[in-house]
C-alpha cells in the first residue's frame, strides 16, 4: 500500500509543533499501525532525520499505552480496539492518514505523539485504591457478590486507562475513566465503606488536574477500546451529589 | 445556634460543590428542570388561545391576579433566578471546557455527538436573545399598539387574546419566533436527555426511554408553539372578536353620520 501521512512533530514539550507530511509507501496490509510507523521510522533514520515518537507497549490491546489519534478520532474509527489494533488493510490505496497525539491541557505532549498521562496515577492515588490489609488471597467467594454487581464492577474495571475517553471528549473531559474506577470499586463490599471519600478526592482531582465537564455527547464511549458505557458516568454523578451532601450536612 | 466554624464548614462544602465540575452541572441541570417544566406550563397556557378570547384572557387575568399579584412576581423571580443561575453556571463551564482542549486537532471527527449537542452554546444563545425580544414584545409590551388593547368583552383588562394574533402579524417576528422555538427544541433534545445522565438517572434499564423523551418534548414544544405562529401567518386564526368590533364601530360611525 501506498499512503501519505500527516503526523504532529513536537520537538519537546515547549515546542509549538506542526503536522509534517511523509510518505509511506510499500506498505504491507497485514501490518498493523504502529508496524507501519516502525517501517516509516526506519526510513526517517536511513535518511538521517529524528524518528516520530509514539507510545506503545503490549501490541495486544491490554495495557493501555498506545495512543494515537487517527483522522480525528483516538485509536480509531472502529469501536473496540486500541491503536495496536488497528491494521493497514483498513485503510485504502492512495489514502492520507492523520496521525496527532492525544490531545488534552492535562495530558502534556512529550515529543511528537508522546503525551504525559500521569494525571490518571494521580486521580487513582486520590481515592482509586481499598485499604485493606496485603497478604494471601482470601477464599474465592467468602464475600458473597450479588451476580449483576459483579458484573458491573467487572465491566468498569475493564478500563485500561489508555486516555482515549479525555482525547475524543471535545472538554477534554476524564469523567468516564473516573466514572470506572469509581465505580468498578464502588459497586463491591471492599470498596463500599470508602465510596463517599473516594468519589470526592477523585473527582476533585479530576478538576484539579485541568480535565473539561462532561457535557453528555457520549464521544468517550464511542471510543473506549474496552467498550465501557457512558451509565458508569451517571453512577458517578449520582455518587458525588450524594456523597458532597453528606459531606455538607453530617 | 450554628457557630462560626459550622458556617465556615458548610460554606466551604458549598463552595467544594460549586467548584466542582459535577456539581456546576448538577445545577445547570436542576434549572433546566424548572426552565423546561416552565415551557411546557408555558405552552398549555398558549394553545387556550384555540378556545378563543374569554378563556384566554380569563388565563391570563387569573395569573396576574394569583394571590393577589404577588404569585406572578413570585413565579418572576423563580423563573429569572434559574434562568440566570443555568446561564452563568453554563458560561462558567464553556469557559473551562475550551480552557481544558487548549489545542484542537488539525483532523476533527466525532463518532457519536448528535447535531443538537454541538450547537448547545449556540443555540442557547439564541433562545437568550429571543427570550429577550419575547418579553418587550408580549411582556413589557413596547408597542403602544398592543398595550393598549383592551378585551371588547371586558375592556377594564388587557385583550391578551387580540395582542398574540396581532403581535404574528409582523411577517419577521413570526419568522425570529420559528427560528427561536426551532433552537430551543433542538437545545431540549439534547439537554432534557442530558439533564437525566446529569443527576444519575441513566442506566441500562432507562437509557432509551430517556432519549425518547428528550425526542419527545421537543417535538411536542415544537408543534405546540409554532401551531400559533403558523395558524395565524396562514389566516386561520383569526381575530374576529375584533373585527366584529370594528365593524360594529363603523355601523355606529356610520349611524352618527
Amino acid at each position: 500500500m501506498n499512503l501519505t501521512l500527516k503526523v504532529w512533530r513536537q520537538a519537546h514539550a515547549n515546542d509549538t509543533g506542526s503536522i509534517e507530511t511523509y510518505p509511506a509507501n510499500d506498505i504491507p496490509e497485514e501490518a498493523s499501525f504502529l508496524e507501519m510507523l516502525d517501517i516509516v521510522n526506519e526510513r526517517i533514520i536511513e535518511d538521517g532525520g529524528d524518528p516520530i515518537h509514539f507510545d506503545h507497549d503490549c501490541r495486544e490491546g491490554i495495557c493501555g499505552m498506545c495512543s494515537l489519534t487517527i483522522n480525528g478520532v483516538p485509536h480509531t474509527k472502529d469501536s473496540g480496539i486500541t491503536t495496536c489494533q488497528v491494521h493497514m488493510r483498513k485503510f485504502r490505496e492512495g489514502d492520507t492518514i492523520w496521525v496527532e497525539p492525544f490531545r488534552a491541557r492535562a495530558f502534556p505532549i512529550v515529543k511528537d505523539l508522546m503525551t504525559d498521562r500521569s494525571a490518571f496515577d494521580r486521580i487513582i492515588a486520590a481515592g482509586g485504591y481499598i485499604s485493606v490489609r496485603t497478604g494471601s488471597a482470601p477464599d474465592a467467594n467468602s464475600i458473597p457478590i450479588s451476580k449483576d454487581d459483579a458484573n458491573d464492577a467487572f465491566d468498569a474495571a475493564a478500563c485500561i486507562g489508555c486516555g482515549a475517553c479525555v482525547a475524543a471528549c471535545k472538554n477534554a473531559s476524564a469523567m468516564l475513566f473516573v466514572g470506572a474506577k469509581a465505580n468498578h470499586l464502588n459497586k463491591l463490599p471492599q470498596g463500599e465503606p470508602e465510596k463517599d471519600k473516594r468519589v470526592l478526592g477523585m473527582v476533585r482531582q479530576m478538576d484539579a488536574e485541568g480535565f473539561g465537564n462532561c457535557t453528555n455527547q457520549y464521544e468517550c464511549e464511542g471510543v473506549c477500546p474496552k467498550e465501557i458505557s457512558a451509565d458508569v458516568i451517571a453512577k458517578l454523578n449520582r455518587d458525588y451529589a450524594a456523597a458532597a451532601t453528606r459531606e455538607a450536612v453530617e | 445556634m450554628i457557630n462560626k466554624s459550622q458556617m465556615n464548614s458548610l460554606g466551604q462544602s458549598l463552595l467544594n460543590f460549586w467548584r466542582s465540575s459535577i456539581g456546576k452541572k448538577l445545577i445547570v441541570a436542576v434549572t433546566g428542570i424548572i426552565l423546561v417544566g416552565f415551557l411546557l406550563a408555558h405552552m398549555a397556557g398558549n394553545l387556550l388561545v384555540f378556545q378563543g378570547r374569554e378563556p384566554m384572557n380569563d388565563y391570563a387575568y387569573f395569573l396576574h391576579h394569583f394571590l393577589h399579584g404577588a404569585g406572578i412576581w413570585l413565579f418572576r423571580l423563580v423563573l429569572l433566578g434559574a434562568f440566570v443561575l443555568h446561564i452563568v453556571t453554563t458560561i462558567c463551564l464553556v469557559r473551562e471546557n475550551r480552557a481544558a482542549r487548549e489545542e484542537r486537532y488539525a483532523c476533527e471527527a466525532t463518532v457519536k455527538a448528535s447535531g443538537s449537542s454541538k450547537i448547545m452554546i449556540w443555540s442557547g444563545l439564541t433562545v437568550l436573545g429571543f427570550v429577550i425580544f419575547h418579553i418587550f414584545h408580549f411582556t413589557v409590551r413596547v408597542d403602544p399598539d398592543l398595550a393598549a388593547m383592551k378585551d371588547p368583552l371586558d375592556p377594564s383588562r388587557h385583550d391578551v387574546y387580540g395582542m398574540v394574533i396581532a403581535g404574528f402579524q409582523n411577517p419577521l417576528v413570526v419568522l425570529f419566533y420559528i427560528i427561536a422555538v426551532t433552537l430551543l427544541c433542538s437545545h431540549l433534545r439534547h439537554g432534557v436527555a442530558s439533564l437525566f445522565q446529569t443527576l444519575g438517572f441513566r442506566s441500562e434499564k432507562t437509557r432509551v426511554a430517556i432519549g425518547y423523551l428528550g425526542i419527545a418534548i421537543a417535538i411536542i414544544l415544537w408543534l405546540g408553539f409554532l401551531s400559533i405562529p403558523s395558524l395565524v401567518t396562514f389566516g386561520l386564526l383569526e381575530d374576529k372578536g375584533a373585527a366584529i368590533e370594528h365593524s360594529s364601530h363603523s355601523t355606529a360611525s356610520l349611524l352618527k353620520c
